[in-house]
């Protein structure tokens, strides 16, 4: 039995590592299915009091929903998707450990409230997440007075419930189910105070706690597939977190209590300084262009809301074919989780040799005739390098700036998610195409091309 | 608490710390939803919920299953759908 098990987590081992190159992702994925695969065979093998009735029919259910969101899902609504997933999977390790202990009390109390609190608090979080994402809640910071002290004593009610319940009661029961209406209290009140611009983060944060959860049900029930598979996917999550948190030079803590893009955090000093804004048409922008010869193009999120990535691949290739270069500059927090841009403009079919990311990009930059800032703002803000009071002082950037011309296109000059406005849509160098991202392509691609 | 489960969680989180942390930013995307399949491991603990006659633990042991399918065969296709696009030309 535990033979199986083991090699379905080298299968999972082997599956993650071949993750790491392009070339050999897909067969790796495979391969973790098929680990997948071989444990779950394996559990229906080794019991013969399981229901088989029902286990087809959960089986039939999850499968045909599981399918359907994956093959139906827009690659800009991957955040969603993945936040989504994290929930499912937090939710599935509390119901097994709930289960266990309402069919046998006698089950390690503490063991089982770990597990059934990490698995609520990723279930809430990640809808809450979902719906911040979906924009069905408030994309900003939500923050109330008394928000950090209201978090602190639920978690705190919660650790006393699970670690010393005796002290408050001595009906395990009861407090069993008090302790999850705080884990899901507790994923909402962590999850709402986050910026937009902060979900990358967050995802990857959920994605660990998914992990963790898994692992902490597999120390119940005594099962080890469960412990290897939880800590590696909880060690994925947990390094991707590191990644995002320092692509923005913040701390996971000043990201989780900061609330940065708040209503009320639009401090910055560049709003009280007069912009000279220039905008151009974009037959000028394409002139421009046509000039250049090397171009990097810097996606951000507005790309995605546009679902301009395929006309922003139309643009690169017409520019390609009159012997201009050009690559894309991929910050590590673009988008909504780490990764967001490439998927895009891989699913545009750009090739992923031309997607350069931070440390890679920014030399380029110094003999880059012009920078097409996509949908990016905060990632691009040189106020970060320079002014001590800005919200995204010390967050490394692109430095656009240095171009010869930076093209900006925006909807309009409503600031970035973390609510600064942009000092560099005033630097002499920077013009801006106001517009939608997709509209605007569509008509410069069409410049471009009659010059 | 068996020491031995203890000494397997650590040793594989030093595992996925070490293979993971060449993961170039261009996948981090695909490895997220693919590691959120790989957690969907929890199915095993969802089957094994569902005894016969079970009662109240077997029907909470269903709407686990159910979720952790969603996660297994979901995540595990949606990593394949972008794999498939990453290319070099």
């Amino acid at each position: 039995m535990n033979l199986f098990y083991l090699i379905s987590a080298v299968c999972f081992i082997l599956g993650l590592k071949r993750l790491s190159h392009p070339r050999t992702a897909r067969s790796g994925n495979f391969l973790a299915a098929l680990g997948m695969l071989i444990a779950i065979a394996a559990t229906l093998a080794s019991s013969n009091v399981l229901d088989l009735n029902l286990i087809l029919i959960g089986v039939g259910v999850g499968a045909l929903i599981g399918f359907l969101f994956a093959t139906r899902v827009q690659m800009t609504e991957m955040p969603q998707m993945v936040a989504i997933f994290n929930g499912l999977g937090g939710a599935a390790s509390a119901l097994i450990a709930s289960a266990e202990f309402l069919s046998n009390p006698n089950s390690p109390y503490i063991i089982v409230c770990l597990s059934v609190f990490i698995g609520s608090l990723t279930f809430t979080g990640s809808f809450i997440a979902f719906g911040k994402l979906q924009g069905i809640i408030s994309g900003r910071a939500i923050t109330f007075k008394g928000q950090q002290l209201f978090n602190a004593l639920i978690a705190i009610a919660s650790l006393v419930l699970i670690l010393i319940p005796n002290l408050i009661t001595s009906d395990l029961m009861t407090a069993f189910i008090v302790i999850i209406i705080l884990a899901l209290i507790l994923g909402v009140g962590l999850t709402i105070p986050i910026g937009g611009a902060d979900m990358p983060v967050v995802i990857s944060l959920l994605n660990s706690y998914s992990g963790v959860a898994a692992a902490a049900t597999g120390f119940l029930i005594d099962n080890q597939a469960l412990i290897i598979s939880g800590s590696l996917v909880g060690a994925s999550g947990l390094i991707l977190t590191n990644i995002m948190c320092k692509g923005m030079n913040r701390s996971l803590a000043n990201v989780i209590f900061g609330a940065v893009g708040a209503e009320s955090s639009t401090g910055s000093s560049a709003e009280g300084k007069e912009m000279n804004i220039k905008s151009y048409s974009t037959t000028e922008a394409a002139m421009i262009l046509d000039a250049a010869e090397k171009i990097i193009i810097v996606p951000g999120y507005g790309l995605a809301v546009a679902q301009a990535q395929h006309v922003a691949r139309e643009v690169a290739d017409a520019l390609e074919s009159k012997g201009k270069k050009v690559y894309y500059a991929i910050h590590p927090v673009a988008g909504r989780m780490p990764g967001h841009m490439n998927v895009l403009l891989a699913e545009a079919n750009v090739s992923y040799d031309l997607l350069k990311d931070l440390d890679e990009i920014n030399p380029e930059f110094e003999d880059c005739d012009v920078a097409l800032i996509l949908g990016a703002n905060d990632v691009v803000n040189p106020a970060a390098r320079h002014d001590q009071s800005s919200p995204i002082y010390g967050m490394p950037i692109l430095n656009v700036d240095k171009s010869k011309t930076v093209i900006i296109n925006k909807r309009s000059m409503n600031p970035g998610f973390a609510g600064v406005q942009n000092e560099l849509f005033g630097y002499d160098n920077s013009i801006m195409v106001f517009g939608d991202a997709k509209d605007m392509l569509n008509s410069l691609l069409k410049e471009i091309k009659e010059l | 608490m068996d020491v031995n489960l203890i000494t397997i969680f650590i040793l594989a989180i030093f595992v996925g710390n070490e293979i993971i942390n060449k993961v170039p930013p261009t996948l981090h995307t695909p490895l997220m939803s693919g590691s959120n399949a790989i957690s969907g491991i929890a199915i095993v603990g969802a089957l094994l919920a569902i005894k016969v006659g079970g009662e109240i633990g077997t029907y909470i042991g269903l709407a686990a299953l159910i979720c952790a399918t969603i996660n297994v065969v979901g995540g595990f296709l949606v990593t394949d759908r972008m794999l498939k696009m990453f290319k070099k030309k």
